[in-house]
């Protein structure tokens, strides 16, 4: 016999083996040694925290109950394990690439990070694992209650009854112990479940405790079974046909109820929190699943194989009224077996422990990340993103809420005083947990789902499930027995559990089919219905086409080869020499020999943000995610990388506009200095002609008057002649002069005009006048006097001027025999045009364009003029508002003057 | 025997001028006014001296020069460039084409002289 202090000892005793198996693991991992944590064995092991205590005990006495109905709990998973392999790698996928960390991450992440969602799915997830963690602390305090009453295995049998009585009343002692159990779990999720700052979330201390566990529950179930089998009916066959005598034989199979147990606990196994924890969330390698696909449903089968012969010879050999659930414990116990009986206790126990454990840590998960965390931060206004200690921050919440989902559990176990059997407290908790799984495989399948959908499907699952199972399983404290069978407000087709009149069913499977069937329903008629937003739409289609996007399989540990592949990339964004530097300063930081440091949170922290410096944060979180946690980029890095390269291409347009305005202003530069070059030699050119013009005549004075100062014997016609030659040379020279001066004065727009009224007729006549004056040569000059007779308002003077230059220049070039010069006058409606038509040879065509310009002489120098007439006539005819040129089409030179019609006042 | 000098120049008071110089000093100068065939008129002509004008209508004087310096029938031919245009620049163009003298406009008349005597092959 065994006392009850003896027994808290051994619990405390192996509490303190899983705390050293945790801490080790924990170490190993850490230390980069931890390959074997990774073994597909251990992921197997670890989805056993599916059998809980209510696997452990409950089967037995399900199966002493209902027969071979217990088994339905065990079938659901094994057909996930074998026929929905495929469904949940794609999960595994899924929670790899995009970081989920818990069902309700999945669900809000599908549905373009909805936190509405996330607290919604929390929610779900606390109310229906709350019931559960009280079965468990239930559980345990129950069997330790076995052996604590234990004087005599006579007593036994009635304190099982007692206990399983559930008339409200735990005793004091019980009650103590469900709440020093309940603050131990507390302790170890806390101190193993937040002590990892690993941003996957995974936990490599509890997963390997939890594989200890599961080979502690069965191997003591086992060992019982073989004990019950050979030990005390003597062996197979004897067993067999113990079992044949027993009432279990005549248990019918309700074919609705198991098909409704097999899809509920196929639901399960992907749905609720804890399995989603060890299934997605911890998964190392999601090879492993090729493993446990055949490891764990033969996990299941021994864990089962043994419960039809424990039930039976349990209800043989112990009173009748005997708790069937304790059966595992009780029989070893009546049997005088204590050390069995305590191993029996110890897997109980482990059951029970790994589900609270692994439990809390996934719900504490759900609570900090989306409900506490975000108000959190709403409450700090954004100061969290500044401050960079937000990890403590995560870590507190999660802390706190761990704690408080446990203590909740313990709460729930006060309040209900275990007043319900173990088996159905489960299934209440199962069917709310699967109220998500149209969310979750709508969402992995189906891009057409949408937040509102998935909104609908959950609140009607999670209302149905509360109203026709969860609420009534309080019994008449919340639900009175008139409203059960009447309905509320007496109105029969709302009564819980005989929903739209389907009376007479089971209530398990009542709920079931309502909540699943309508929540369905909902889920599918609102995302029809509704339109999709574009980071659902992009995060759907990541979900739904995982396979093509992710590439292939990566494994999270990397170790070395990581490093490498992390420094091969920062050298190409900070150079060789600096990326080396920083990799051997934070291998120094860690203590490490090398220059590789180890791929931990604080020296990737560090070195993304060594690369955000040059690569934008978004982006350099995205390649340092891509290569240390084989993450794709999801779809708000993606949206960020897009709004910097927006920022990239602003800039590179700003330079771009920059550097076109640069060569614009570099051409007008060149323009203006090529103007500038032309401008200076045109200069030089002028000053050139001006020298030659001014020292031509020069020379002619000077010789002739060294010749007249130097001869004596010069005759009196010489030095007649040699004296005019002087006086027209300086006469010349003056007419030169007054040229250029002239010109100068016009092109620089410092003229004045002297206008006045006269007739065209007045100028041409006064033109033709000065023009002859001194020349008695044969310029015959015909004018049509009619034609003249027109008003001008305009410098006069400088008119006549150009007509002067023009009746010279006839008279100088014209080279005809009888030499005409026609001047006549049109009328072209807007302007009046003054043509000098002369019968000489004209201006051949290539020099037409010369001829204004200074200084051009037509061939040779015939009459000393300087070049600069029509330069000046084209200044004139420019100040005075007209054009003078060359007018093609004539036999012999021709120019036409032109004067706008505002200078011509109409003939009055 | 008397000297013969040609005179390629286009502006007729300082043919004039020249001419009257020259003949003075007992030159035979004979003048053209075209820079088209001056070349030409020189082969002709076999002159003792050439007086150049470089602004000439239809050639420049540079390249009459040239076109002189390259027919071996008229090498050694003495050239006096008279131009215009004072600018530093002519000289270095006129020394290059092979003038053996440069003298700006307006000139002194005992200056031409002067050089077209020491111009003239000593004989």
């Amino acid at each position: 016999m065994i006392s009850f202090n003896g027994l808290v000892a051994i619990c405390l005793a192996y509490v303190v083996l899983l705390f050293a198996v945790a801490f080790f693991a924990d170490g190993a991992a850490r230390r980069g040694r931890g390959g074997w944590l990774r073994s597909p064995m251990v992921y197997t092991l670890s989805l056993s925290v599916y059998c809980t205590a209510w696997t452990f005990y409950g089967a037995v006495g399900s199966a002493a109950r209902s027969g071979l109905e217990y088994l339905t709990i065990y079938l659901g998973p094994t057909l996930v394990m074998i026929g929905w392999w495929w469904v949940l790698r794609k999960l595994v996928r899924i929670g790899r690439s995009q970081r989920i960390t818990s069902v309700a991450d999945l669900v809000s992440s599908r549905y373009g990070k909805s936190n509405l969602l996330a607290v919604g799915v929390t929610l779900l997830s606390v109310t229906a694992t709350t019931p559960y963690i009280a079965l468990q602390l239930q559980s345990v305090t129950v069997s330790l209650e076995v052996f604590s009453g234990s004087g005599t295995g006579s007593a036994i049998g009635a304190l099982a009854t007692d206990a399983a009585s559930g008339d409200g009343n735990a005793p004091a002692q019980s009650a103590n112990s469900a709440f020093l159990v309940a603050l131990g779990l507390a302790l170890f999720t806390v101190i193993f479940g937040t002590r990892n700052l690993d941003a996957n979330e995974r936990h490599h201390g509890v997963v390997m405790a939890i594989a200890v566990e599961a080979v502690v529950k069965l191997f003591a179930l086992m060992a019982v079974g073989v004990f019950v089998v050979w030990g005390l009916s003597g062996g197979i066959a004897e067993t067999l046909a113990r079992i044949e005598a027993s009432p279990l034989r005549s248990w019918d199979i309700n074919g609705g109820r198991w098909a409704g147990l097999i899809f509920l606990s196929a639901a399960a196994f992907i749905c609720l929190p804890r399995m989603f924890q060890v299934l997605v969330v911890e998964s190392a390698d999601e090879d492993h699943l090729r493993t446990a696909s055949w490891a764990f449903p033969l996990y299941l089968l021994l864990m089962s194989v043994f419960v039809v012969p424990i039930a039976v010879t349990g209800l043989d050999l112990l009173p009748a009224g005997a708790n069937p659930d304790l059966f595992v414990v009780t029989l070893p116990l009546a049997q005088g077996q204590t050390e069995l009986a305590v191993l029996s206790f110890l897997g109980g126990f482990s059951s029970a422990t790994s589900m609270v454990i692994v439990a809390s840590i996934a719900v504490s998960t759900m609570v900090s990340n989306h409900i506490v965390m975000p108000l959190w931060l709403r409450l700090t206004g954004g100061r969290a993103s500044m401050s960079g200690d937000i990890r403590h921050v995560v870590l507190t919440a999660r802390r706190v809420s761990i704690v408080s989902v446990v203590l909740l559990g313990y709460f729930y176990y006060a309040l209900s005083g275990g007043g319900t059997a173990l088996a159905s407290i489960g299934i209440i908790s199962f069917v709310g947990a699967v109220q998500v799984l149209p969310s979750v495989l709508g969402g992995i399948f189906w891009r057409g789902a949408t937040r509102l959908g998935a909104l609908a499907g959950l609140f009607t699952g999670a209302t149905l499930w509360a109203y026709t199972l969860f609420l009534p399983s309080f019994g008449p404290v919340i639900f009175s027995a008139e409203f059960m069978s009447a309905g509320p407000f007496g109105i029969g087709w709302l009564a819980p559990h005989a929903l739209f009149g389907l009376s007479g069913m089971d209530p398990f499977l009542h709920a079931l089919l309502w909540s699943m069937s309508l929540n369905a329903i909902a889920f599918f008629v609102v995302s029809v219905a509704s339109f999709p937003t574009p980071l659902e739409r992009l995060q759907g289609a990541q979900f739904v086409n995982i396979f093509q996007h992710s590439g292939g399989p990566r494994s999270w540990s990397a170790g070395v080869a990581q490093t490498e592949d992390l420094l091969i990339m920062s050298q190409r964004i900070l150079g060789s020499d600096q990326a080396i530097a920083l990799f051997r300063r934070e291998a120094r930081r860690m203590g490490l020999k090398g220059d590789l440091p180890e791929p931990e949170p604080g020296f990737l922290e560090t070195l993304e943000r060594e690369l955000a410096g040059s690569v934008g944060a978004a982006t350099a979180h995205a390649m340092v995610g891509q290569i240390v946690g084989g993450t794709s980029v999801s779809v708000q890095d993606l949206i960020a990388v897009a709004d910097e390269s927006a920022q990239l291409m602003e800039y590179s347009a700003r330079l771009e506009a920059q550097s076109a305005e640069l060569s614009r202003t570099a051409r007008q530069l060149r323009e203006a200095n090529q103007k500038l070059t032309r401008l200076s030699v045109q200069k030089d050119a002028f000053l050139s002609q001006i020298s030659h013009e001014l020292r031509t005549p020069m020379s002619s004075i000077r010789a002739f008057s060294e010749i007249l100062r130097d001869s004596d014997s010069l005759s009196d016609a010489e030095q007649s002649k040699f004296a005019s030659i002087i006086h027209d040379e300086t006469i010349r020279l003056t007419r030169l002069l007054d040229d250029i001066l002239d010109l100068s004065v016009m092109e620089n727009g410092r003229v004045s005009l002297n206008l006045r009224e006269g007739t065209l007729s007045d100028v041409i006549e006064r033109a033709v006048a000065a023009a002859a004056a001194g020349e008695g040569d044969g310029l015959r000059i015909q004018r049509n006097h009619v034609s003249e007779v027109v008003r001008l308002h305009t410098d006069l003077d400088r008119l006549a001027q150009v007509f002067i230059n023009l009746i010279a220049n006839a008279r100088k070039y014209c080279e005809a025999e009888k030499p005409v010069l026609q001047i006549r006058v049109r009328d072209l409606g807007d302007a009046i045009c003054v043509d000098f038509v002369d019968n000489g040879q004209g201006v051949p065509e290539e020099s037409r364009d010369m001829i204004f310009e200074k200084f051009s002489r037509m061939s040779d120098q015939k009459a000393g003029g300087a070049g600069l007439g029509l330069a000046i006539c084209r200044q004139i005819m420019e100040r005075l508002g007209g054009t003078i040129s060359y007018l093609p089409g004539e036999t012999g030179g021709a120019f036409r003057v032109r004067l706008p019609r505002d200078a011509a006042l109409a003939a009055e | 025997m008397t000297k013969r000098l040609l005179l390629i120049e286009d502006e007729p008071n300082i043919i004039e001028a020249i001419g009257f110089i020259l003949a003075r000093d007992g030159w035979h100068v004979k003048s053209h006014t075209s820079g088209k065939d001056a070349a030409e008129v020189a082969r002709r002509e076999r002159p003792d001296v050439v007086i150049l004008d470089v602004m000439l209508p239809g050639k420049s004087g540079y390249d009459i020069l040239r076109e002189i310096r390259a027919d071996d029938s008229l090498a050694g031919l003495p050239v006096l460039m008279l131009t215009a245009r004072g600018q530093s620049k002519d000289r270095e163009l006129a020394e290059q084409a092979g003038a053996n003298r440069f003298m700006t406009k307006p000139f002194s008349n005992s200056e031409v002289l002067d050089a077209v005597r020491a111009l003239a092959p000593a004989s």
